[in-house]
């Protein structure tokens, strides 16, 4: 469960938009002041941890550039929500420990609304609208790698057989 | 039942007699492929050391210094110098730098087989599908959990065919057939979908041509982007001395497909993506006056020999437009040697083109071709997503070789036939 205030985007939020092809070469945490910058040049400023990142279609279409969530994370996101995400950016996020969740009426949701995710029942409330939309709950198997803390942990402790650290 | 070419190639790679679309499966890895933006510096080489693990298996791996060479900066010298030595250092013998974009290297230099599961750092790694083999673009993270074990998970993925019959009139090219797929698709539609490739059209094209197509599938979301083994792919493999036959690598005719498109190529007509999504496609001839700065020939989705010899063939007794620039990056090194034995560079200089190194480097706008705000690119590489190539206030149309040499020579954008 997590509650916070909203980011907003449309459709196609793309991998170049989000982390652009020149910060790439930067360190991850110098790269995240421009997150999202060819169309919100105000994100990375003023984004702050707990707010909530929310789109619509085909969030994370393009490159399959990790530095993506990785931006994201920096800047302290943990939490997206779309109505369908790009395959690779959806892997990369659960692989780094953001947890994307699915909901088919982000277009109802505006930028500055209170959002509460509750992802463990499907269900997302609009604090500020006073809505409730469904969204979907994580796949045992995702919910798997997860719970391990992410990708590099559950390899560790359950392919490798390695005690957690 | 039958069972489709992804569920046939996966079900090999989770050693099981057969899967089918939907399942959840651990796939072993046949090759694993990092570039050096998205390779070892980028939490790979950390991650390993959180697990306290080693390279599954050196031999399987293949590292390619591509988007970083020649470098434009110290930091992009860094990461190039830091991907070579963790290649030596991991015993990591499949090292190149300046061999050109990765993809067109791993296919030519003989990593790809039929029947082979492969990841890669990079999205455009489903290219290797026009050789019958299953692969995929996987994040950092991700590509470090192979490195240790071998493996990953997949959802076995469904199947959209698009069948393509007839003959592709002059002037139109591989270029035009994936746009036009990509514009019917959807920039989403083939999402966590394998996109296969089929029909006449398809038997009759050039292996270069087929990885045009294999190669932009993930620009509808594809994770993978298919083509049944045939003739054309054991002409291709046989001069890595393979000469045995992968002809079950193919889907069966009663699989079942999520879904069937059928598309008439006589009908098709060269095909532009306007900025900026790559599924914002229309006819070239109909995307009106537009004049243009720049047009770009090059990298893994459209550098290829074929794509040249078509410029070439555009461009020779012409000249680029004045004010125009013309870059032309070669997809690898072996082709631009080629090009430069048979006069193909020759003819491109001579028209004014600019030769560049074989990289990724304009196709991302991070070194060679940067474009500056308000200016207007023609380019034959896969993606013009805003400030893909520059300047956020730059505009990229993506079209065929033929269209772009064609648009360098009016200094807009033109369909080349008028030029045929």
């Amino acid at each position: 469960m997590a509650q916070g205030k909203v980011w907003k985007y449309t459709d196609n939020i793309n991998t170049d938009i989000i982390s652009p092809p020149a910060s790439l070469e930067l360190p991850v945490q110098e790269a995240a002041r421009y997150t999202m910058n060819a169309v919100d040049p105000d994100f990375a400023a003023q984004y702050r941890p707990g707010d909530i990142f929310v789109a619509q279609h085909n969030l994370g279409s393009g490159s399959s550039r990790e530095n993506a969530p990785l931006m994201l994370k920096a800047l302290g996101v943990r939490l997206i929500v779309a109505m369908d995400y790009a395959r690779i950016f959806y892997r990369n996020c659960i692989n780094v420990g953001i947890l994307a969740v699915e909901c088919e009426d982000t277009d109802k949701i505006s930028k500055g609304d209170q959002i509460d995710v509750d992802y463990g029942n499907g269900v997302i409330r609009n604090l500020t609208t006073g809505e409730i939309y469904p969204c979907s709950r994580i796949p045992a198997h995702i919910e798997a790698i997860v719970a391990e803390g992410g990708l590099v942990p559950y390899i560790r402790r359950v392919k490798l057989g390695r005690y957690p650290q | 039942m039958g069972y489709t070419l992804s569920e046939k190639l996966l079900a090999r790679g989770a050693g099981r007699e057969r899967v089918q679309a939907g399942d959840i499966i651990w796939t072993d890895i046949d090759k694993a492929m990092m570039d050096d933006v998205l390779g070892p510096r980028l939490e790979i080489d950390q991650c390993l050391k959180q697990m306290e693990a080693q390279v599954w298996d050196p031999e399987r791996v293949v590292i390619i210094s591509d988007h970083y060479t020649p470098p434009a900066n110290s930091n992009q010298a860094d990461i190039v110098k830091f991907t070579r030595e963790w290649a030596r250092d991991h015993g990591v013998r499949n090292y190149y730098e300046f061999a050109g974009p990765c993809h067109q290297v791993m296919v030519e230099k003989g990593h790809v087989m039929p029947g082979d599961v492969i990841v890669g750092t990079d999205s455009h790694t489903c290219t290797y599908g026009a050789l019958a083999s299953f692969s995929t673009g996987v994040g950092s993270t991700e590509m470090a959990g192979v490195l240790a074990t071998g493996q990953t998970w997949m959802k076995v993925p469904q199947t959209i065919l698009a069948r393509w019959e007839g003959t592709l009139g002059p002037g139109v090219m591989a270029k035009d057939v994936s746009l036009k797929t990509i514009g019917t698709v959807g920039h989403g539609g083939a999402t966590y979908k394998t996109l296969e490739y089929t029909g006449s059209t398809i038997a009759s094209m050039h292996m270069d041509e087929r990885f045009c197509l294999s190669n932009m599938a993930v620009e509808a979301g594809a994770k993978a982007g298919l083509i049944g083994y045939d003739d054309e792919t054991a002409r291709y493999l046989a001069r890595f001395g393979v000469t045995r036959r992968f002809d079950h690598l193919r889907s069966d005719p009663d699989a079942v497909f999520a879904r069937t498109l059928v598309f008439d190529a006589e009908c098709l007509v060269p095909q532009v993506a306007c900025p900026h999504e790559v599924d914002h496609v229309c006819d070239l001839a109909d995307a009106g006056q537009i004049p243009i700065h720049q047009a770009y020939i090059g990298s893994c989705t459209g550098g290829r020999y074929t794509d040249l010899e078509m410029a070439a063939r555009m461009l020779k007794g012409r000249q680029v437009a004045p004010g125009i620039r013309l870059l032309v990056s070669p997809a690898s090194r072996e082709i631009y040697n080629l090009c430069m034995k048979n006069g193909i560079l020759e003819t491109l200089a001579d028209a004014g083109a600019v030769i560049l190194a074989s990289s990724c480097g304009a196709c991302l706008g991070i070194h060679s071709g940067a474009l500056a705000s308000g200016e207007v690119c023609i380019s034959t590489t896969n993606r013009n997503f805003i400030g893909r190539m520059g300047s956020k206030e730059s505009r990229v149309y993506l079209a065929s070789p033929a269209s772009v040499a064609a648009s360098a020579v009016a200094g807009r954008i033109m369909d080349p036939r008028e030029l045929m």
